[in-house]
């Protein structure tokens, strides 16, 4: 089954065209890496899958739903979280997931056993009445991703989710994903990190608006003769004319 | 509808949990409304003098102390001349000269009239103005009392209605109230809204099912709670500290207050539609407070600014809550006769709150 279905979807402001007729799908519970240099356009496409932004011309479904019409049907049925921002600081832990929990329509008794279990499984038992502000980066990182898929959405993006934390926990937010994603939740993340690139089911790599590439991490390998995905990466980059 | 549970209990807790928001919300209103009533006092009182007598008889002195008696008037210089007190008023020593010529007491007896010369500084001009006003009415009632001018004839009597003792403070206060309401109802609720477009926190919200309207309306309850009840606290310094009690009903003040505090949220939210950062909602409410305050009659009467500001004076809604909440305290108005500024206030809150909904509209 499509999770996402985009066909030549177009963002233009002005005279620049951010996002330029790009197309491609994506199955439930794929795990879709959506690459690409900064200013590449990843941040407007997304913000289009998401509803938060209208485009400009092409066609996309987000959890069967149109994203011209039905942008509050796709609100219910995503996730979305972002390195820059995800949880209030000055709200508690289990504050966080309750106010997360009611927004997405959980019923109290839900949100209860919801907090107790995701704690357990975050091993964050002991950080309950924790304030956000003052937890470790990549436990608050962890925590929001927990979060964000505490309604279990058909989909979740993932904006550059692990941006500044340390190869350890890195790894275990990964783990994090692959869980999700074997519970049928579908996973769609920009990262500038390639070694997680090589953890995605496939991936595309944007340059310039565009979608320039868009297959499994070892066929992409494959196709331009590189050992790693950073090599592919800088093959197609290089390409890039657009300044940041 | 069932989020809004939710987030009220976010913003709720956010709020008390921020220390100086908290401090600022209840030590405000008990400053300002202890010291700014004695500071905001237009009675003119301290003015300091120079006496010039030059004839240094009987009905001078009597002159001199009846002046001094008034208890508006410092004796600060005496000097033998006029250019020796026109030098004390250079100095600003003193406010105003007062002449004495030679030969007062005799003209006054001879010829049943005498010249007084009086010099005010006018660089404040109300200080000049008023106290040599105040010097007149007391020459002449010294004139009286010696019998050198009839009274007038039909006999000036002043009785003042609705605040007998013509106490400032009285009129001051329940002008007070209205501008702490407009700054906690009004702007701290933009600022929270701009808060989270500047930590990005809203991003999260705009991805979530949570209707704008939901939102902001999360957004203002707390605030429209808060300047409620900072309104009891007030009205409660009032009567403690003044003996302040409205004459008119309570329940219009709180009617009115609350229709004032959707008109300024609407205000406040439209502040917060096109700032982006907290400073830029803080420079744009700092400039619209200072002319609501300064054009709504708070401090100056409006009906001595010129025609062309009182008509600017009518597009702020500040003006209408502060009119409303002096006749409800002072004279008792009723329903019928703040109508019209009900009315007005109404129009205030669906305009604004209109503007708003357009601002957010455009700006997503």
């Amino acid at each position: 089954m499509k999770v996402i279905e985009v066909e030549k979807l177009t963002k233009q402001f002005g005279d620049f065209i951010a996002v330029d007729h790009i197309s491609f799908d994506v199955d439930q519970g794929e795990i879709f890496g959506f690459l690409g240099a900064n200013g590449a356009g990843k941040t407007t496409a997304m913000r289009m899958l998401c509803g938060l932004s209208i485009p400009t011309s092409g066609k996309a479904r987000v959890a069967g739903y149109d994203v011209y019409k039905q942008t509050e049907q796709i609100k219910k049925n995503i996730g979305y979280m972002s390195q820059k921002f995800s949880l209030y600081g000055d709200l508690k832990v289990w504050e966080n997931i309750r106010l997360f929990g009611g927004i997405y329509g959980l019923t109290d008794k839900e949100i209860a056993a919801k907090t107790d279990e995701l704690l357990h499984i975050l091993d964050m038992e002991n950080e309950r009445n924790t304030m956000v502000d003052s937890l470790p980066l990549g436990w608050k990182q962890k925590l929001s991703f927990s979060v964000a898929i505490i309604h279990e959405p058909k989909v979740v993006f993932l904006d550059e989710p692990t941006g500044g934390v340390d190869p350890v926990t890195r790894r275990q937010f990964w783990e994090l994903i692959y869980q999700a994603a074997q519970r049928g939740i579908t996973i769609f993340v920009t990262t500038h990190y390639m070694d997680e690139a090589e953890y995605c089911n496939r991936v595309s790599i944007m340059v310039d608006g565009k979608i320039e590439a868009l297959d499994k991490p070892s066929v992409l390998k494959a196709d331009y003769h590189a050992e790693n995905m950073n090599q592919v990466f800088q093959a197609l980059a290089r390409k890039a004319t657009r300044e940041e | 509808m069932r989020t809004i549970k939710y987030l009220l209990e976010k913003e709720f807790k956010q709020i008390f949990r921020d220390k100086i928001i908290f401090g600022v919300i209840f030590i405000v209103p008990v400053f300002q409304l202890s010291i700014l009533p004695f500071a905001a006092n237009f009675e003119l009182k301290n003015i300091s003098i120079g006496i010039v007598d030059e004839d240094h008889f009987e009905y001078s002195q009597q002159l001199t102390e009846k002046i001094l008696s008034s208890g508006y008037f410092h004796l600060k210089d005496v000097s033998s001349s006029y250019e020796e007190g026109m030098k004390a008023i250079e100095s600003n020593t003193t406010d105003i000269l007062i002449e004495i010529p030679n030969h007062f007491e005799r003209d006054l007896g001879k010829e049943g009239k005498a010249e007084i010369l009086i010099a005010a500084n006018a660089v404040n001009g109300t200080k000049g103005g008023l106290g040599s006003a105040y010097i007149s009415s007391i020459i002449q009632s010294f004139n009286e009392e010696l019998g050198y001018s009839e009274p007038l004839a039909e006999g000036i009597v002043t009785t003042n209605l609705f605040n007998p003792h013509l106490d400032y403070k009285h009129y001051m206060v329940p002008g007070i109230m209205v501008f702490l309401l407009t700054i906690i109802g009004g702007f701290l609720a933009a600022l929270n809204i701009v808060s989270e477009k500047e930590k990005g926190t809203i991003e999260q919200i705009n991805v979530s099912p949570v209707p704008k309207s939901a939102f902001l309306l999360a957004k203002l309850i707390p605030f429209w709670v808060i300047s409620l009840l900072l309104l009891t606290i007030s009205m409660f310094i009032a009567w403690l500290l003044y003996g302040l009690i409205p004459v008119g009903s309570f329940w219009i003040i709180y009617v009115f207050a609350f229709v004032y505090l959707i008109a300024f949220t609407g205000f406040g939210l439209l502040i917060s539609a096109v700032s982006s950062t907290q400073q830029q909602a803080m420079f744009s409410a700092f400039f619209f407070i200072i002319i609501f305050a300064l054009m709504s009659g708070l401090f100056t009467p409006i009906n001595s600014m010129p025609d062309w500001a009182q008509t600017i004076t009518l597009f702020n809604p500040v003006r209408y809550f502060v009119e409303v909440m002096r006749m409800i305290y002072l004279k008792g108005s009723t329903f019928s006769d703040i109508a019209g500024q009900f009315g007005v206030i109404c129009l205030f809150a669906v305009v604004f709150n209109t503007l708003a909904v357009v601002g957010y509209r455009k700006s997503s």
